[in-house]
Parts: structure tokens; C-alpha cells; sequence
């Protein structure tokens, strides 16, 4: 229901706040990616995300899962970021401090807004390559192979690094994280916490000012049948489905139901 | 930015005979271009591509800028993205739509992030507001939500078209259009991504396509367990088995199963459906349902509102119940 949703319906803007503080399922896929990387080549993995100060739990939970660094960009003038501007603000952290960075892995949707968007975008900010939808990544010396289907197509193609993937949605199953683990990431909290000023934002920016897009309206869509409502207790749904619609219900089945044969039974 | 009333829609023709997406934004493009003015334009990459500059024309388009370089004869997301954004800031439409291919979907934000101006992803409809603004209709928040999404200031205003969203106009082999066809920019960049091997596989129909009786469950199904009984119920009906995202993500049930816009189409006699809340990438596909039963503990969930019979109850209880009483029936 709308009202249940961590939705602002003035302002039309997300509470991210109030969902909860779970990794989106497909940016653990893309963690996991970079899990599995890892275990074959040497790496270190920067777990990075924007967001509300709560989101810092799922930095715990990324490092539970093998993560080596977590960083947190959080700012009240980074509430309400659209996809273009979640994407600046990461690429300019990346760009400030990772200048020797290898591979950018994404989720390729997350499942909140799910655009599709900020990973590529990503990329663009960063000038680098990037390929969506991937579902098995290979890292070599100065290139990365990649397996995807996309659009009916089955491909291999090979991307020059420093460059960005995102992770299909039906590739690389998370691997289950022990509670123990997060405890002892909890432990021992080395998150990065960086504000805008840190992060040498102009002081002027305010990302739900400066977002190219605006909300304008949200509503709930709705449909317009006449439904028959059936409630009540499970034995009378069920006789009366049988009794009014039993006929429909039979000839898609291709097969004779008995009627009436059920106050007999009872 | 000083920007003419051109509404530009991407050649996207890769799979054309699956995926008619350009020729439906083609047919919106034109009604929108009739009210607002401005020029209808396909852009078309790629080698000996005649064919298709030729069908956006007898579609709607009225211009067509085409690169045609053996050098763009396979898609490549890096320098079509750059040709794109090289000729939108050299013509300066008002408007720049992309179909939400996944490869639109790739394509649309690199080319929006060069342009610095906005992109709403995934539409379902366009509209005009009174100051002839571009109203981009989509699904939020999981699809439980509708946002009306505008781009005041940034030009073009940039969107993604959800294929399936505008029918196609009747092809019309006499329209004339203007060709504009350009030579590669000497600047443009070497791609970074080089194509390994690429092999077209359609998607075979399958079973659960063209059933009469498909039962549909979602998350309000509780557990894997509890799932499993929906299979039971199929045994019985003849039925094919369908589930939402979140119960295929959760491996409850292979992929295959998934019904909605990421999955299969079904246009069954009668659909039942467990446990769904209706969100419109899972009823898009299952609008051709002829008959629709609905089990559900919220009332006003959306799928019950679709639903002719929308039962008030827990749908694992109803799923056992029906199964029963079929047993019972079947029993003669
Ligand atoms: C780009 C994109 C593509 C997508 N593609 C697809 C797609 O192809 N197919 C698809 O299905 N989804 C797709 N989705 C996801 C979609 O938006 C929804 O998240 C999904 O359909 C919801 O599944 P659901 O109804 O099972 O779960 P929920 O939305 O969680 O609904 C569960 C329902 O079960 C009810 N319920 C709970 N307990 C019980 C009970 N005991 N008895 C009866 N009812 C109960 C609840 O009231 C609720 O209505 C896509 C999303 C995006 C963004
Ligand atoms: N605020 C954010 N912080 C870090 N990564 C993000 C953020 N938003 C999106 N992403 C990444 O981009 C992917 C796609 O997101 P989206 O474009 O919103 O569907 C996600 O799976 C994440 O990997």
C-alpha cells in the first residue's frame, strides 16, 4: 500500500532512510563478482556506497563478506541525488581517491528505483569503459573478458581496463553471510564516513536542486474491473469458486468436474 | 542551450523482427511532433543498413541522419554512444528517445551524462504538459507506483520507451523522407571494447506461452515449501506453473517461470494468482488473460483489482483447499 511505502508523496522523493538497511540484492551480486575475482587474483576491494548514515550497515555487511575497505558518502545535500547526480557524486570520490583503480563492478538494477542508469553513468563521469548485464567476469593483465545475453544475443566481448561492469541479476548467487561475521565487522567499524565537504563539493550543491529531472506527480495505477469478491472461511471460498465458476474451470482444464458432489462428502 | 522542436528516436534494429520498439516511439514521436511541431528524426548507425533507414521512413520518421561506415557494422555501446552524443550537440533536438532494449538501456545513460541533461528510464507513456514540456510517464518503486517526470531546463529531454508501450503506424512505402547521411567524425575516439563472439538466440516458446490454465505465485506464497504446492495444484488442472521476481530470485523456482516483462508472456483461459500484489511489470504480461483469480490476504492489492474473482484469504490455505476439492471432484 502506498502509505506503507517510504515514499514522501509531497516532495515525490525516496526515503531510502526508512527502507531497510539491506544491501540491494543486485549490488550483492556484484560484490559477490568481486569476491570471486578475488579468490583467484590478488585484489583489494572498496566496498562504496551513497546513502543515509544507516546505509553504514551495509558496509559492515560487505565487509563481513570479504570486503577489504568500506566507504560511506553521506550529506544531507546529497539526499534526494537522481541517478545523475548518484553517479557524480560517486565518480568523484572514486576520482579524488582511487585513481589507481582497476574494475568498477555494479549491480546491474537496484531493486528500489531500479533506472538501470547509475552505473553507466558511472562510467561516463569516470571516461572509462563500461558493459552491462554480465554474467561471468575473467580479469587479465590489462583487459577484462566478459560472458553476457543480452537482447537475444549470447556475447563475449573483451573490455580495456580500467573499466565498469555491472552483474546480471541471474549471475553470481550471494554467498550466505554468518551472523558471526557481521559481529566481528561491527567490532571492529573501520567505515569511511564522507560528507560533501569532504568530498569537495562546491558549497552550493544541493543534489535535490541541481537533479536535471523533477518529479512532478506519483500516484498508484490503477484498474478499473468489476471483480467478485469471495472471503469468509477457505471452505466457502472454495465451494463457491466451484459452484459459480466450476464450469470455466472445467473446460480450461479438459476435464469433467463432479458437481455437487461435495455436501455429500462432508 | 539553444535547441530547435526535433523529436529524435534511436534506430534501434537489432532483432527487428522481435523487437518492433523504434517503429512504436516512431508513432508516438509523430503525434507529439503534431501538436508541438519539429521534425520527426530516426538516427540509424551501422552498415548497409538501406533497409531500415527505408521502413522508419514509411513508419513516421521524416529525416533520417544515418552513419553508414563498415566500422559500425556490429553494435558497439562505446562508439555508438559517442556518435549519438557528437550529432545531438551538432543538431540540438528538443527531445531524444531511446527504446529500453537492454542495449538502450546501456546506451541512454552514457549519451545523457555527455548531453548533462536528464534521463527517465523505462516509460510507459509520454505525455505533453500545457507548456508543451515532455510529461515521461514510469514505473517506480518496484512497479507499485506511476511517477510523472519532467526535465525543465536540460535539453534534449531524454528517455527510455518500454517496448510493448506504442502501437506502430501503418507502414507507408510512398512517404518520402530526407536522408542525411554523414561521414565519420575524424575525432572519434578508438572503441574499448572489441566484440570476442556474439551468437543470436531467440527465446523458444515455451510451454508455459501457451497454456490454458496458468498458476501464477508470488512472495505471499511465505516459503519454498509452501511454493511447491502450487505444482501439486498444476498436476491436478493441467495447469503450467509461473512466479514473480522476487520468488525467482529467492530460487523458490527456476527462471524459467518468471512471468513479466524480464520473463515470459502467458494468455491463458484462466490465470490464478497467488499471493501477488500486481506490480506492472509482472501484469503487463497477463493482460491477455481471459479469466482472472486472484488470491490475496490484501483486498486492495492491485492483482485483485485486475482480478473477475479476487479471494480474500491466505493463499497457501486456498491453494490447498482448491487441491482438495479437486481431488474430490476428480475422483468420479
Ligand atoms: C525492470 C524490472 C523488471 C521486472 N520484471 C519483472 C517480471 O518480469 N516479473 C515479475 O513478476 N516482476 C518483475 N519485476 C518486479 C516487480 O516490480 C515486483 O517487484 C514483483 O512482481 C513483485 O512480486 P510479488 O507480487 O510476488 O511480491 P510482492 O510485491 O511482495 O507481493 C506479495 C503479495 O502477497 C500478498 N501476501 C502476503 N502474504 C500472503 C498470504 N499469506 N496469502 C495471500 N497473499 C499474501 C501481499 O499482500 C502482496 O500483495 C520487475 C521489476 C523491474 C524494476
Ligand atoms: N547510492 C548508491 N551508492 C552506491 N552504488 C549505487 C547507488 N545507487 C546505485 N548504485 C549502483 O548502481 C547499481 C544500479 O542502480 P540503479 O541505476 O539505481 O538501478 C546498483 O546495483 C549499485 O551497484
Amino acid at each position: 500500500m502506498v502509505s506503507q511505502l517510504p515514499w514522501d508523496s509531497k516532495t515525490g522523493i525516496l526515503k531510502r532512510e526508512l527502507a531497510q538497511a539491506m544491501m540491494d540484492p543486485a549490488s550483492r551480486r556484484a560484490l559477490e563478482a568481486a569476491l570471486q575475482i578475488k579468490e583467484k587474483q590478488s585484489a583489494h576491494i572498496c566496498a562504496i556506497t551513497m546513502g543515509p548514515p544507516m546505509a553504514e550497515e551495509i558496509l559492515h555487511q560487505a565487509k563481513a563478506l570479504g570486503a577489504d575497505e568500506g566507504v560511506l558518502l553521506t550529506d544531507q545535500r546529497m539526499a534526494g541525488a537522481d541517478t545523475f547526480l548518484t553517479s557524480q557524486i560517486l565518480a568523484t570520490f572514486i576520482q579524488r581517491e582511487k585513481s589507481e583503480l582497476h574494475l568498477v563492478l555494479c549491480g546491474s538494477q537496484t531493486s528500489d528505483s531500479e533506472t538501470a542508469q547509475v552505473g553507466p553513468q558511472l562510467a561516463q563521469d569516470l571516461d572509462i569503459p563500461s558493459l552491462g548485464y554480465v554474467s561471468l567476469v575473467e580479469v587479465k593483465e590489462k583487459t577484462v573478458r566478459v560472458h553476457r545475453h543480452v537482447d537475444d544475443f549470447v556475447e563475449i566481448m573483451e573490455m580495456d581496463l580500467p573499466g565498469l561492469i555491472t552483474i546480471d541479476l541471474s549471475a553470481y548467487n550471494p554467498r550466505y553471510l554468518a551472523l558471526e561475521g557481521v559481529e566481528q565487522a561491527f567490532e571492529n567499524p573501520d567505515i569511511r564516513i564522507v560528507n560533501a565537504k569532504k568530498l569537495g563539493l562546491d558549497d552550493n550543491f544541493n543534489a535535490l536542486k541541481d537533479s536535471p529531472t523533477r518529479i512532478i506527480e506519483v500516484f498508484s495505477p490503477t484498474t478499473q474491473k468489476e471483480s467478485r469478491v469471495l472471503k469468509g472461511s477457505v471452505k466457502k471460498i472454495v465451494d463457491l469458486l466451484f459452484e459459480d465458476y466450476g464450469k470455466v474451470i472445467s473446460g480450461a482444464m479438459g476435464k469433467d468436474l463432479k458437481t455437487h458432489e461435495h455436501g455429500e462428502d462432508q | 542551450m539553444d535547441s530547435n522542436k526535433d523529436i529524435w528516436v534511436l534506430g534501434d534494429y537489432r532483432n527487428y523482427f522481435q523487437n518492433r520498439v523504434t517503429l512504436q516511439i516512431l508513432a508516438r514521436a509523430v503525434d507529439i511532433a503534431s501538436s508541438t511541431g519539429g521534425t520527426v528524426c530516426a538516427i540509424v548507425f551501422g552498415h548497409n543498413v538501406d533497409e531500415y533507414v527505408k521502413e522508419y521512413i514509411a513508419h513516421g520518421a521524416q529525416k533520417v541522419y544515418l552513419f553508414d561506415n563498415p566500422a559500425l557494422q556490429a553494435y558497439s555501446l562505446e562508439t555508438y554512444s559517442w556518435l549519438l552524443a557528437w550529432l545531438a550537440n551538432e543538431y540540438q533536438p528538443e527531445t531524444l528517445l531511446v527504446g529500453a532494449t537492454r542495449f538502450g538501456q546501456e546506451m541512454a545513460p552514457r549519451v545523457a551524462k555527455k548531453l548533462k541533461t536528464g534521463l527517465t528510464a523505462d516509460c510507459i507513456d509520454l505525455e505533453l504538459d500545457e507548456k508543451g514540456l515532455l510529461v515521461q510517464v514510469a514505473p517506480s518503486f518496484g512497479g507499485n507506483l506511476i511517477a510523472k517526470i519532467i526535465t525543465p531546463v536540460q535539453r534534449p529531454q531524454m528517455a527510455t520507451i518500454r517496448p510493448g508501450t506504442f502501437q506502430e503506424l501503418a507502414h507507408d512505402y510512398e512517404a518520402k523522407g530526407e536522408v542525411v547521411s554523414l561521414p565519420l567524425p575524424k575525432n572519434l575516439p578508438k572503441d574499448k571494447i572489441r566484440l570476442v563472439s556474439s551468437e543470436h538466440r531467440p527465446p523458444k516458446k515455451q510451454k508455459i506461452e501457451n497454456a490454458d490454465i496458468v498458476i501464477c505465485g508470488g512472495r505471499g506464497m511465505g516459503s519454498k515449501g509452501k511454493f511447491k504446492k502450487l505444482f501439486d495444484l498444476a498436476k491436478h488442472m493441467n495447469a503450467e506453473v509461473g512466479a514473480t521476481r522476487p520468488v525467482v530470485y529467492s530460487e523458490w523456482v527456476s527462471h524459467d517461470a518468471l512471468v513479466g516483462q524480464a520473463g515470459k508472456n502467458i494468455k491463458p483461459r484462466i490465470l490464478f494468482s497467488f499471493g501477488i500484489s500486481g506490480a506492472i511489470q509482472h501484469t503487463a504480461a497477463i493482460t491477455e488473460s481471459s479469466f482472472i483469480v486472484s488470491v490475496n490476504k490484501n483486498p486492495n492489492a492491485t492483482m485483485m483489482k485486475m482480478a473477475d474473482v479476487a479471494i480474500v484469504a491466505d493463499a497457501n490455505q486456498v491453494c490447498l483447499g482448491i487441491i482438495k476439492a479437486l481431488k474430490e471432484k476428480l475422483r468420479a
